[in-house]
């Protein structure tokens, strides 16, 4: 194969997979700025034929859109930001702490990732119930305050600070706390980046749980609140395609602004493991 | 030296929360799977019996039980190979140095993975639909007969599986693409000296090399498509004629629509169990290829 | 967007002096606003909104939310509203729900407030569907709309057989079929879609035997009645009078009963406004309803549809009940069936002209005096499930009609086996 054959196949198969990758989001975008009943057609039309906000307008102003969105960034933010704090905290003390069985605890939670979290999702909603917690945002909030994996994550991250720079900090006298705050966290910061936006964008996605828990329209997610437009409304296509471009878009956007700490972190966090 | 004392202070919080909404409701699945609390037990818990194993004994005499559990291995079977195989491909691509506009290209194709399954589903759903959907459209360019996707028993499954390698396979890329890269040049260097051809490189250096990252993909892959849920539950509602309820939608339907948290977690346990024997499986197999 | 109207300080100042009076006015004269939660499930949701307004405007110190359960998912919801403690004030609640959510005590008993009426009229409604909300002797909803299965036919392709009326019994009934049928040519006389169970359910209640006996305890299929049911059923598809496929199978029914593949099409009064919208406009007269033919005579009917229940947890049971008055209205049911199609429960609310003038309509009307609901059972929804799933068993010639009754009874004793032990139960409990 000459090089430059071996160069076109290459880029020829990335280009394929990309637009394959791409195409339905493309779609979606493309779709929600059509006419009720415009996709519906043969040859299916690629783009809209007069652009228009209309679909939008209906999903703000009558289907309660603007409600989930709100929703959802509330419960995300709050997911985010406190199972940040739990998980580093947590991930550093099995990366750079000693105490008795430390090994031994973190292979049990290792452990621990093999049992689906569904398995706990019925006794869960038990015991929210009888603490009244069904139908809150606590509910979907409560449970995701801390993970295995966000703190296996941080542990493998972490491992990775000089025990010197630790010692010597202590040997000034400073505080676990102190140490943590002033010297640990700011080596973090790029395991800090990663971890929150994956914290976000699973809380972001989250379907099972909320849909679960969350019984009351003025609790749903995005989501919830997208697959129950769905049923309604299965044959509005354009309607359905601006709540996708609604649920997608921030997060895609998220994504796209932070996808060198997000990838340059995913990659740190598995070649460690 | 930190004292034992700051360190559990360090990790109290995740502790808690993991045991309180993680640890204690498992085993109180376990409890659960053994009663047969159902609609009349949630009325008053007096209706409330201990069963013994008698929801496990009742599921494995269950044919929807096991319907359900052969399509979540159907899915797992054709699904994980099919979705490993697109992230290896794209990681190799992506790593070639033939390869243009690298980033660009890596972007692309992981960003079905940051998107929320509902949302695309249901763009899947319309671009599947049997007589407005750009598949069968395309299909159709090329003389093909329009196809039932969604409708059809036999093509529903298959369907959900291109969604879910679609959506997932980027992630994995992103990970074999930093396994690629941890491979010393050195070794392919050496390998090129000795006039070995890029096909031989990749089965004797790049595959051996990639194993451990292929043992961990592997594993964290099957786990994760053998919690099958959301896709059918939005595609395709378990239909047509349950040809995609998986075995966690019956559970799903089982404790939340019909209300038996008995049975439904003893569902849950079952899979719970079969996902620890095939990972275990995966362990053990992986072991015996390493020894020669 | 349209920017806003630009306003003149004058015309701001006397907005805000006439807000102010009257909110002031508001607070001296009416109570607190009360807030009514109401679920509806499926469409009914969209419809209801346009409803609303009016009542609103009648009863200034409440607003009513209503919010949509998708159809697919509102069991799941209603029984997880109920586990969480978040149930609304009101619901609409498909009957065949009624007897589970009776069983859980979530809803409240009407008896005495419908004493106390003088819009919800007991005699005025359809005695077999005021019946279904009967749970125990406990009046727990009021009928919202009617839901029945009848023959939907095709009437040119009868008189071109010789046929100048719809079936009246079984007998004639299987003449008909017999001559519409030509499966060579890929005609049959009826579509009963396999994985349906309404179909056959229609059948087994036109016997006298009920299905379930004891108090609910035990199946009752293997009675002769059932029997002679089911065997009507089987025969239908052994003599190739119907094609053994599911719903998913069928496709569009609507666009191959146009075409005559099939005659006849036993379905509920939703499809009389898919036909009209499907069909085209030459073949409007070809199609009629009927009454469903009985064993011998005039048959019974489902006593299907939705009731509107109130849930013992809510807060304003005086203002839930309200609306439910206002929507028990013979004007406000006629609103709704034009917005709809939804058929109104009571006999005044048909004397509307759009009701009682629709040719259409009339089967449905005359269906309605000889409905039967199901067995009152929380299980049942699973025991017809299990029904169906033998009964495709027996069409595919598996089992033979005594094997599958004797199944059909073996599933259902096991699915009852819960309820007999809590009945038991109970009464130890309370001697």
């Amino acid at each position: 194969m000459t090089p430059r054959l071996a160069k076109a196949l290459v880029n020829g198969l990335l280009l394929g997979m990309a637009a394959v990758a791409l195409f339905p989001l493309l779609w979606m975008l493309s779709v929600s700025f059509m006419a009720p009943g415009e996709a519906s057609a043969l040859p299916p039309p690629l783009l809209p034929q007069h652009p228009s906000w209309a679909n939008y307008r209906e999903l703000f102003l009558r289907a309660g859109m603007g409600r989930y969105l709100l929703n959802s960034v509330l419960v995300a933010s709050a997911i985010t930001a406190l199972s940040l704090v739990f998980n580093l905290m947590a991930g550093y003390a099995f990366a750079k702490l000693r105490f008795a069985g430390r090994e031994r605890l973190f292979r049990a939670l290792l452990g621990a990732l093999v049992i689906p979290a569904q398995v706990a999702m019925l006794p869960l909603f038990l015991l929210l119930k009888y603490a009244g917690l069904v139908n809150s945002y606590a509910g979907v909030v409560a449970p995701a305050l801390a993970s295995v994996f966000g703190i296996f994550l941080v542990r493998q991250y972490a491992r990775g600070i000089p025990d010197e720079l630790l010692e010597a900090a202590r040997i000034d006298g400073a505080g676990e706390w102190r140490i943590f705050m002033r010297i640990v966290l700011p080596l973090l910061q790029p395991i800090i980046v990663t971890l929150a936006i994956f914290s976000f964008l699973a809380a972001w996605n989250d379907f099972m749980w909320p849909l679960i828990v969350l019984t009351g329209q003025e609790h749903y997610t995005l989501p919830i609140g997208l697959a129950s437009l769905a049923r309604e409304h299965a044959q509005d296509s354009e309607l359905m395609m601006a709540g996708s471009v609604v649920t997608v878009l921030p997060v895609l956007a998220l994504f796209l602004a932070l996808q060198r700490y997000y990838l340059q972190g995913l990659l740190l966090g598995s070649v460690k493991g | 030296m930190n004292s034992p004392r700051s360190a559990w202070l360090f990790l109290a919080p995740a502790l808690v929360v993991l045991g309180v909404f993680f640890l204690l409701p498992v085993l109180a699945a376990l409890i659960l799977s053994l009663t047969d609390y159902d609609l009349y037990a949630l009325a008053d818990l007096r209706n409330l019996r201990f069963v013994g194993l008698g929801n496990y004994w009742e599921l494995l005499h269950r044919p929807l039980f096991w319907s359900a559990l052969g399509h979540t291995l159907y899915f797992v079977a054709v699904g994980v190979p099919l979705s490993m195989g697109a992230s290896l491909g794209a990681a190799l691509l992506l790593n070639s140095p033939l390869a243009a506009a690298k980033p660009l290209f890596r972007t692309a194709l992981f960003a079905p993975v940051v998107t929320t399954v509902v949302a695309v589903a249901v763009i899947w759903r319309y671009l599947f639909n049997t007589r407005y959907g750009m598949a069968n459209y395309v299909l159709g360019l090329i003389g093909i007969q329009p196809v039932d996707w969604l409708g059809d028993p036999h093509w529903a499954m298959p369907t959900i599986i291109a969604f879910a390698v679609w959506k997932n396979f980027g992630y994995n890329m992103i990970i074999f693409l930093a396994g690629l890269q941890a491979i010393p040049p050195e070794l392919y260097e050496a390998a090129r000296i000795d006039g070995a051809s890029p096909w031989r490189q990749f089965r004797h250096i790049t595959l051996p090399m990639l194993r451990p990252t292929m043992l961990m993909v592997g594993i964290l892959t099957v786990s994760g498509y053998f919690q099958l849920f959301a896709e059918p539950y939005v595609m395709t509602e378990g239909g047509p004629l349950q040809s995609t309820v998986s075995v966690l939608y019956l559970m799903y339907d089982e404790g939340f629509k019909w209300w038996n948290l008995g049975s439904a977690s003893a569902v849950a346990f079952l899979l719970f169990l079969l996902m620890f024997a095939v990972t275990v499986l995966l362990l053990k197999l992986s072991r015996r290829g390493e020894a020669p | 967007m349209k920017p806003p109207a630009p306003r003149s300080w004058r015309g701001r100042w006397l907005a805000t002096i006439a807000a102010g009076v009257v909110l002031l006015g508001g607070c001296a004269a009416a109570p607190p606003a009360t807030q009514l939660t109401f679920w509806t499930i499926g469409r009914e949701g969209e419809a209801i909104a346009q409803l609303l307004p009016a009542f609103e405007r009648a009863h200034p110190g409440i607003t009513v939310k209503v919010q949509q359960l998708p159809l697919t998912a509102a069991h799941q919801k209603l029984l997880t509203a109920f586990a969480g403690g978040s149930t609304p004030d009101l619901s609409q609640l498909g009957n065949t729900w009624l007897p589970e959510l009776a069983a859980l005590g979530a809803l409240e008993p009407l008896q005495a407030r419908v004493d106390a009426s003088f819009v919800v009229q007991p005699r005025d409604y359809f005695a077999s569907i005021w019946a279904t909300n009967v749970i125990d002797g406990a009046l727990l909803g009021v009928p919202w709309y009617v839901d029945t299965r009848l023959l939907f036919y095709r009437k040119d392709l009868l008189e071109a057989a010789g046929f100048d009326a719809p079936p009246r019994n079984w007998a004639e009934w299987r003449r008909q079929l017999a001559a519409l049928s030509d499966p060579a040519q890929h005609r049959y006389g009826i579509l009963l879609p396999t994985n349906e169970y309404e179909q056959l359910m229609s059948l087994a209640l036109q016997q006298s035997e009920p299905l379930l006996r004891d108090g609910g305890r035990y199946g009752n299929f293997e009675s002769a009645g059932f029997k002679r049911a089911l065997t009507f059923y089987v025969d239908t598809f052994k003599l190739q009078q119907a094609p053994a496929i599911s719903n998913v199978e069928a496709g569009n029914p609507w666009t191959e009963f146009g075409r005559g593949v099939y005659a006849f099409y036993l379905s509920g009064p939703w499809n009389i406004g898919e036909f009209r919208a499907r069909l085209p406009a030459a073949q409007q007269d070809a199609w009629a309803t009927a009454p469903l033919p009985g064993p011998d005579g005039a048959g019974i009917g489902v006593a299907g549809g939705s009731s509107l229940v109130i849930f013992r947890t809510s807060k304003h049971k005086d203002a839930a009940w309200q609306l439910i008055e206002y929507l028990s209205q013979p004007a406000v049911q006629q609103r709704f069936y034009a917005l709809l199609g939804d058929l109104p429960p009571r006999r005044s609310s048909w004397q509307g002209a759009a009701l009682r003038d629709d040719p259409k309509l009339r089967a449905f009307r005359e269906q309605l005096e000889r409905v039967k609901p199901a067995p009152p059972v929380p299980e049942w929804e699973r025991i017809a499930n299990e029904m169906q799933l033998v009964a495709a068993e027996a069409i595919a010639g598996r089992m033979t009609i005594d094997q599958a009754t004797a199944e059909i009874d073996r599933r259902a004793d096991a699915i009852l086996a819960k309820r007999r032990w809590v009945l038991d139960h109970a009464r130890e409990r309370t001697p």
